[in-house]
């Protein structure tokens, strides 16, 4: 069953338009990650589908009722903010039970919620603490336990993550894929950060300028880009991007080796050809692409390594053991599978 | 040779170093005379007052700080005078409503400035800003016209209205909600509250600081207002404390000793008041539920 369905959704500021006319359907249940770079659109979606903004245009519907013209009280979902936005005046325990304040449940009910919440995020121990006493990754989890604890249809999380140390946000990465996976709820997540995207997300939905570039499972996305867009913002490092022209169906780079491929292209038309740095090998075979090392990162289990050739820097993976020497010719290969072939023009890709 | 020289390089720098701190000294010390100056000439009015309350009236002109033959004459007839009770309770009454009303009704509409977009916004907020650059003086007469049109001359009511909302907390306070994030606000209205419920919940307590530095400005300002509640007053129980205090003063003379008790007990409440609230001033505002 959808839970969540956006139809045409279009959100003007003025004369700006920030959203064209997006399109998203949401399964119960489902993490959804809505990630791109500042600016496209991804918070302007998550702040109409919480009935923060007006839409200008399309409807968002939840649970299969239209909720455009409805107050965030009356939509069913819970939003947990980047500033957590948890009261500093209230102790955990009524920052938490706020969202029932209007609820007609018991108070003893109410308790016992509240209880059960603290409980699942661990806290039942810090219930009497004000804000000012916790630590960052403890505000964290109150936000989440004061949007859990109304139970409702959609989470919203707008970037909550962005806000604590590389450490700890790696921890509560982890611990909100671990509560979704218990509680079961939809949850809709905004980051800017792809890493964060393919660890949590089912589907990852990736923005840019209003527009959606491409939905898919992490592993679609970044597998089988849907264009360059996508292409260099899944991934890091990003995409190698070299130009080729097509001849019977396989690329010849402009350094000269050829590639064969399956390509349904017409002849003699120009395309970029996209290889991912973790598949770019030095190989002992014909070369894709050779050129001299310039710069080498050791990562520990293995090496980046930066080769100049015609089209610019290339980066490369190498063995972490015994990479090449800098100033040393290099032959780079890679299994054709792991080519990616896109329209220089639209960015799109041919396969 | 060369241990030589760094011996005379450490040498120079010592000296250097030793220099540097006579200076920083020097610094430090013209500071301190400037605060203990600064503090001198706040502390002597009140030292003066105290004193003088407990002269002689033959002493009043002369300026010596210690009086010659202190005694508490002025006070039994200050307090023993069934005046002075009325117009204590009047200043209490009148600057306790307006305080209460301004930090209510400033915040609701300095909030309403500050959080939420409407046609017009802009405008009102000049117009509220603009009262300001018209003096009291100009004032009173329009005041006075009106509240004898209502009926309010010689009341309570009368000496308040002008003051239960004044255009200087309203901006304080739109500037003070200017500092709370939107995010309390919209985590609020996700949470099902309504805006009032959300001013009063969530955004007064974020401004607490704000709220007792308005209290402190407003019950201060009611507590020694002198010219309007002089004017719509007539009847000597319903002066307030300044008004009463200078009917110590005739045509011929002033009685400077009664007057100064009188002022000494009335700076009583103002403390209190002071004493309250100072200790939300100091702590600042409070932004703890932010990120960390």
């Amino acid at each position: 069953m959808s839970n969540l369905n956006i139809n045409q959704l279009v959100k003007t500021y003025g004369q700006t338009k920030v959203l064209h006319s997006i399109d998203l359907e949401i399964e119960s249940g489902e993490f959804v990650v809505l990630v791109g770079p500042s600016g496209c659109g991804k918070s302007t979606t998550l702040r109409l589908i919480a009935g923060l903004e007006d839409v200008t245009s399309g409807t968002i519907e939840i649970n299969g009722r239209v909720v455009n013209n409805l107050e965030p009280k009356d939509r069913d979902i819970a939003m947990v903010f980047q500033n957590y936005a948890i009261y500093p005046h209230m102790t955990v325990r009524k920052n938490i039970g706020f969202g029932l304040r209007s609820s007609k449940m018991s108070r003893a009910d109410k308790d016992k919620r509240i209880d059960e919440i603290a409980g699942i995020l661990g806290m039942t121990d810090l219930l009497s603490r004000k804000p000012s006493q916790l630590s960052g990754g403890q505000r964290q989890r109150v936000a989440i336990g004061r949007a859990m604890v109304r139970d409702p249809a959609v989470f919203l999380f707008d970037e909550p993550l962005s806000n604590l140390d590389a450490q700890l946000r790696t921890q509560m990465r982890l611990e909100i894929k671990k509560l979704h996976q218990r509680v079961g709820s939809t949850i809709i997540f905004v980051t800017h950060d792809q890493v964060e995207a393919m660890t949590m997300a089912d589907r990852i939905v990736i923005m840019k300028d209003g527009y959606i570039q491409q939905i898919g499972t992490p592993s679609e996305v970044y597998h089988s880009p849907a264009n360059t867009f996508v292409a260099r913002f899944i991934g890091s490092p990003a995409m190698n991007m070299i130009p080729g022209v097509v001849t019977d169906g396989s690329v010849r780079l402009d350094g000269g080796a050829t590639v064969p491929l399956n390509l349904q292209v017409a002849n003699e038309r120009e395309v970029t050809v996209g290889i991912r740095p973790e598949d770019l090998h030095p190989v002992d075979g014909p070369a894709l692409i050779s050129g001299a090392v310039s710069v080498r990162e050791p990562l520990g289990h293995e090496t980046l390594i930066y080769v100049g050739g015609p089209y610019g820097e290339i980066i490369a993976k190498a063995d972490g053991r015994t990479p090449p020497e800098v100033g040393k010719t290099v032959n780079l290969g890679a299994a054709s599978e792991n080519i990616h072939v896109f329209d220089p023009e639209s960015g799109v890709a041919f396969r | 040779m060369a241990a030589v020289d760094d011996i005379r390089a450490s040498s120079d720098t010592l000296f250097e170093s030793r220099a540097a701190r006579r200076k920083a000294n020097m610094g430090q010390y013209i500071r301190w005379s400037l605060l203990f100056l600064g503090g001198i000439m706040m502390v002597m009015p009140i030292v003066y007052m105290l004193s003088t309350s407990l002269k002689w009236p033959h002493e009043i002109y002369d300026v010596s700080l210690i009086p010659k033959e202190p005694h508490l004459e002025n006070y039994t007839f200050v307090l023993e005078d069934g005046r002075f009770y009325g117009w204590f309770i009047n200043s209490l009454i009148i600057a306790t409503i307006t305080t209460i009303s301004n930090v209510l009704f400033d915040s609701l509409v300095g909030y309403t400035l500050c959080k939420f977009r409407f046609p017009g916004r802009y405008i009102i907020f000049i117009a509220i800003l603009s009262t300001l650059m018209i003096p009291t003086e100009m004032l009173v007469i329009p005041w006075y016209l009106m509240s004898q049109s209502f009926g309010w001359l010689d009341t309570h009511w009368g000496i308040m209205f002008p003051g239960l909302m004044t255009a200087f907390g309203t901006f304080l306070m739109k500037q003070f909600f200017e500092t709370v994030p939107d995010d309390f606000i919209e985590a609020a209205r996700i949470d099902g509250l309504n805006e009032l419920q959300i001013w009063w919940t969530v955004a007064m307590p974020l401004v607490r600081p704000a709220l007792a530095a308005l209290a402190i400005f407003v019950f201060l300002g009611n507590w020694t207002a002198f010219i309007w509640p002089l004017i719509v007053t007539n009847s000597w129980d319903m002066y307030t404390l300044p008004v009463g205090l200078s009917t110590f003063a005739d045509e011929a003379d002033v009685a400077w000793e009664l007057v100064m008790t009188g002022a000494a007990i009335s700076t009583i409440p103002t403390l209190v008041v002071f004493l309250i609230f100072q200790r939300f001033i100091i702590r600042g505002v409070v932004m703890a539920g932010l990120k960390g």
